[in-house]
């Protein structure tokens, strides 16, 4: 199977007429190569912040579209965590109806524009596309993220209109994906809205965590703008628990909504660990991306390095890596204990990294750190690991072999994995929690231990996507729309 | 309930030097006068381009809805507050209160140690521990008389207070630490004591109540971004064991802590900062008034809007 990084794809001259899909054969839509989508080269862009993919022309949209063969049960929507009518936005694309695609896609995802450019769609919707059967997949991901730059560019997004006031409040703790989310919701059913952010700006990671070059934070900005318009209240810089109690919060508040992320950097607890130079990856990214390290404007200092080795195999550890080296690194190592096959990073970051001279150091893993007279990371002494039976995630688990190799390096960033922030849980009686301090939320409704009190997003599913966070967001604020129209609690089913 | 972005939050209310380099900010904040503790901090941003920077909360106003911040000018941030931002002006965000509260009760007798601009985080402690009916007794010191803060305000806060300076121009000649030893010689031994100034004042009064067998407090002061838990900058050793002092403290056992590791990470940025700084000074050398002109040609230029 070819992937999107065939650079040498044609686009075929098809006769694209205004308003109506070119009349085509499912054999000629089959023949129609994947397109591919025009990026900053790499010898650019490790110079520059700026976004790597530039975005569809519209005939390239159009005939990218036209690859879909409009199945009787298309599949690509079960690969979809919310269900997007694909073929429906598909169609619209192919007829050039872009305005009347967007409506269509915004039915089941209000941050498609988002969702478009970070969703894992080789692992989702264009997994189960028919298409990638024989051929490379419909890049539904690709043209989901045209169709919603195309509205906003065009000024053509609809606002988000409120609905009949009900009279009722619901406040939302944590201004990420899910919370977002449940905010535009609540506010179309009529609610009034709250959302409180621990941080001065919101979007949770979308802001703090993933790279401009992947996600500019215009867009995050504007949906954040769109919410503010349809009167969502916003507040930055409180800390529900330490500002504000959530038993404040339900005396006030007819309905909460906890979406407070997993924020919760995790470390090895390796000799030497706490040397400077050796940032969580969360530290790292918040440095450059909230607090725009990279400008010299900016008063929030980042390390300067020359050798980077980043730990983790996941999206986080891609980006530290490649912000490492636009900061300006010589050198950076990627270390991960298995293989390029268990890696969990999205395909297309992983291969940006590489085009970007991003050094693989495959089943390795740090076991100590040392550091010079300053006390900075000088080195990091790695294990060489063989991968052995398979473990619980199904992946084969990496056994240590008493090989060592020695890492040159002045920086050290840890992707390793967040847990759940405790600041809540810790200040809230009677909110039962996992063993590793997750929310507790019922499957179906997102209802917690508390009468009154909804979770979603990382802080129960633990370090997920953005597409799982904003479908949570959705299922909470329909189960609060129910709750606050009939004031029935039913028993909760919590799960694990 | 209030929140953050009511009309007047985040205003500098008043505003004092009370020495040369240390100013006193009252910055209204409803919410977090309500619930703030002993012990716990806020998170600041002057401007919208400023870094976040910590502060303790030294006092603070429930009736009033504002906190009290004592801050001693140490480079570009602390500079910018000192010297930019005038009463009527509104701070960019001030987050908190932060941390865990000092655990405060009944023990019997309490040494509380402050130095320089450490006395200020103390006195609220101070006043916690007498209002639980504590004996307390305070060693404040300074390098010299003019760098003494809240002489006053220690004075009836303790029972009984000790002054030291470094070069004797007031009280007695010395460092907190012989100040101390004379307390215990000359009282006994406390059940507590509570140490809060410079790290190498804080580790110095370790050792010595380490060696007397005296428990002891200090509150720790890294390097810290967001203040929530989320990045880990602000990690110490404490009993060989990882802590994030912002969510874990920002007090810990003095008996534990890993003093030369949190030197060593404080000092991590000292060339960029003291870069900063002396851009600042080269900037601004005329005080306050040019410095707001300044700030908003800056401000054009860079097209940057100050919310
Ligand atoms: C670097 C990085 C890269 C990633 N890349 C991808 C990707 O490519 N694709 C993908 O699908 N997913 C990716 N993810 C995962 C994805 O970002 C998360 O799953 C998603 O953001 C979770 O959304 P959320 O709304 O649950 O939480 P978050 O986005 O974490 O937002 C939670 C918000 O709550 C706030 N908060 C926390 N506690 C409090 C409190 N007590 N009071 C008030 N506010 C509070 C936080 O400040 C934060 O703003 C990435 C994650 C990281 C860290
Ligand atoms: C919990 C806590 C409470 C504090 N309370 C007070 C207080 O009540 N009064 C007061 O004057 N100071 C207090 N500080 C210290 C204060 O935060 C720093 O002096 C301030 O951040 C310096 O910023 P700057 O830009 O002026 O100086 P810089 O030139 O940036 O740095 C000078 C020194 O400040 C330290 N520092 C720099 N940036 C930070 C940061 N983001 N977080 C913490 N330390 C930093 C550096 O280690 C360096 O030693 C406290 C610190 C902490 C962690
Ligand atoms: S939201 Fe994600 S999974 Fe769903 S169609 Fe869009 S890209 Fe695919
Ligand atoms: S599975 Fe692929 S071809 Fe079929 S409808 Fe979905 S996108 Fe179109
Ligand atoms: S300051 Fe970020 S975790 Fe403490």
């Amino acid at each position: 199977m070819s992937t999107a990084h065939d650079k040498a794809v044609v686009t075929p001259k098809i006769d694209l007429p205004a308003g109506a899909e070119p009349k085509l054969s499912n054999k000629e839509r089959m023949a129609i190569p994947r397109q591919v989508m025009p990026e900053q080269s790499a010898e650019e862009r490790i110079y520059n912040f700026l976004e790597v993919p530039l975005g569809f022309e519209e005939n390239v949209a159009r005939i990218e579209a036209l690859r879909c063969i409009k199945c009787k049960k298309p599949t690509c929507i079960d690969g979809c965590p919310v269900g997007i009518n694909i073929p429906g936005f598909l169609e619209k694309i192919a007829e050039g109806d872009f305005e009347g695609g967007a409506r269509v896609l915004k039915q089941d995802n209000i941050l498609p524009a988002i969702c478009g450019r970070v969703c894992p769609q080789e692992e989702q919707c264009e997994k189960q596309c028919i298409v990638g059967k024989k051929n490379a997949p419909v890049a539904i991901g690709r043209l989901e993220r045209f169709l919603a730059d195309w509205e906003r560019e065009h000024n053509k997004v609809q606002p988000l209109v409120p609905g009949e006031p009900t009279g009722k409040k619901v406040a939302i703790v944590g201004a990420g994906p899910a919370g977002l989310t449940a905010a535009a919701d609540l506010v179309r059913f009529g609610h009034k809205v709250v959302l409180y952010e621990a941080l001065h700006k919101p979007g949770g990671v979308l802001v703090y965590g993933i790279p401009e070059f992947r996600l500019p934070k215009k867009i995050v900005e504007f949906e954040v703008q769109q919410l503010e318009k349809a009167g969502v209240e916003l507040h930055n810089s409180v800390v529900i628990g330490q500002t504000i109690t959530m038993t404040e919060l339900q005396e006030t508040y007819d309905a909460i909504f906890v979406a407070t992320g997993a924020g919760l950097p995790y470390f090895m607890n390796l000799p030497g660990e706490n040397l400077n130079g050796i940032y969580s990856a969360n530290e790292y990214l918040t440095r450059v991306n909230l607090m725009k390290a990279y400008d010299p404007d900016s008063d929030t200092p980042v390390a300067k390095s020359k050798n980077v080795a980043v730990v983790g195999g996941g999206n986080v550890a891609m980006d530290g890596a490649r912000t490492a080296k636009r900061l300006g690194a010589d050198n950076v190592y990627l270390v991960y204990r298995r293989t390029r096959k268990e890696m969990p990073a999205r395909v297309e970051e992983v291969e940006h990294a590489e085009e970007e001279g991003i050094k693989f150091f495959f089943l390795h893993s740090p076991i100590r750190y040392e550091g010079d007279a300053q006390g900075r990371v000088c080195k990091a002494i790695c294990e060489r690991m063989e991968l052995g039976e398979p473990d619980a995630s199904g992946r084969r688990r990496p056994v240590p072999t008493g090989e060592y190799v020695d890492l040159e390096v002045d920086t050290v960033i840890v992707a390793i994995g967040n847990g759940p922030n405790p600041l809540i849980p810790r200040t809230t009686e009677g909110l039962d929690t996992k063993k590793w301090g997750n929310i507790k939320a019922e499957k179906a409704t997102g209802r917690t231990s508390l009468r009154g009190v909804w979770a979603g997003g990382d802080i129960v599913l633990g370090a997920a996507t953005v597409i799982l966070a904003m479908g949570a967001g959705r299922t909470a604020a329909k189960s609060i729309d129910d709750y606050l129209k009939t004031g029935d609690w039913p028993e909760v089913t919590l799960d694990g | 309930m209030t929140a953050n972005q009511d009309a007047g939050e985040s205003v500098l209310v008043a505003k004092e030097f009370l020495s040369s380099k240390v100013t006193k900010y009252v910055v209204r904040a409803r919410d977090i006068a309500r619930r703030r503790r002993p012990g716990q901090f806020v998170i600041v941003r002057s401007f919208a381009e400023s870094e976040r920077i910590p502060l303790t909360i030294a006092d603070g106003d429930e009736q009033e809805g504002t906190i009290t911040l004592i801050v001693q000018e140490v480079g570009k941030s602390t500079a910018e507050m000192a010297h930019m931002m005038r009463v009527g002006d509104r701070f960019a965000d001030v987050l908190g209160p932060l941390g865990m509260p000092t655990h405060i009760e009944k023990v019997g007798r309490v040494i509380a140690v402050g130095g320089g601009i450490g006395i200020a985080p103390l006195h609220p402690i101070v006043q916690g521990f007498r209002k639980a009916e504590n004996e307390v007794i305070g060693i404040i010191g300074a390098r010299s008389r003019d760098l003494l803060i809240m002489e006053e305000e220690m004075k009836r806060a303790c029972h009984r207070l000790r002054i030291v300076t470094d070069d004797g121009s007031y009280g007695d000649k010395g460092l907190v630490t012989d100040a101390l030893r004379a307390e215990v010689e000359a009282s006994g031994k406390p059940a507590l004591c509570v140490a809060i100034g410079p790290l190498v004042m804080m580790q110095a009064v370790s050792k010595v109540t380490k060696e007397l067998g005296i428990k002891t407090l200090v509150s720790l002061n890294p390097v810290m971004v967001d203040g929530t838990g989320m990045c880990g900058g602000c990690r110490v050793t404490v009993h060989n064991e990882t802590k994030f002092v912002c969510v874990d403290g920002p007090e810990f056992d003095a008996h534990g802590v890993d003093f030369d590791e949190l030197r060593r990470r404080q000092a991590f940025y000292a060339p960029q900062e003291r870069g900063a700084y002396d851009l600042f000074l080269k900037k601004h050398p005329f005080g306050a008034e040019h410095c707001k002109v300044h700030r908003l040609v800056d401000e054009a230029q860079r097209g940057k809007e100050a919310k």
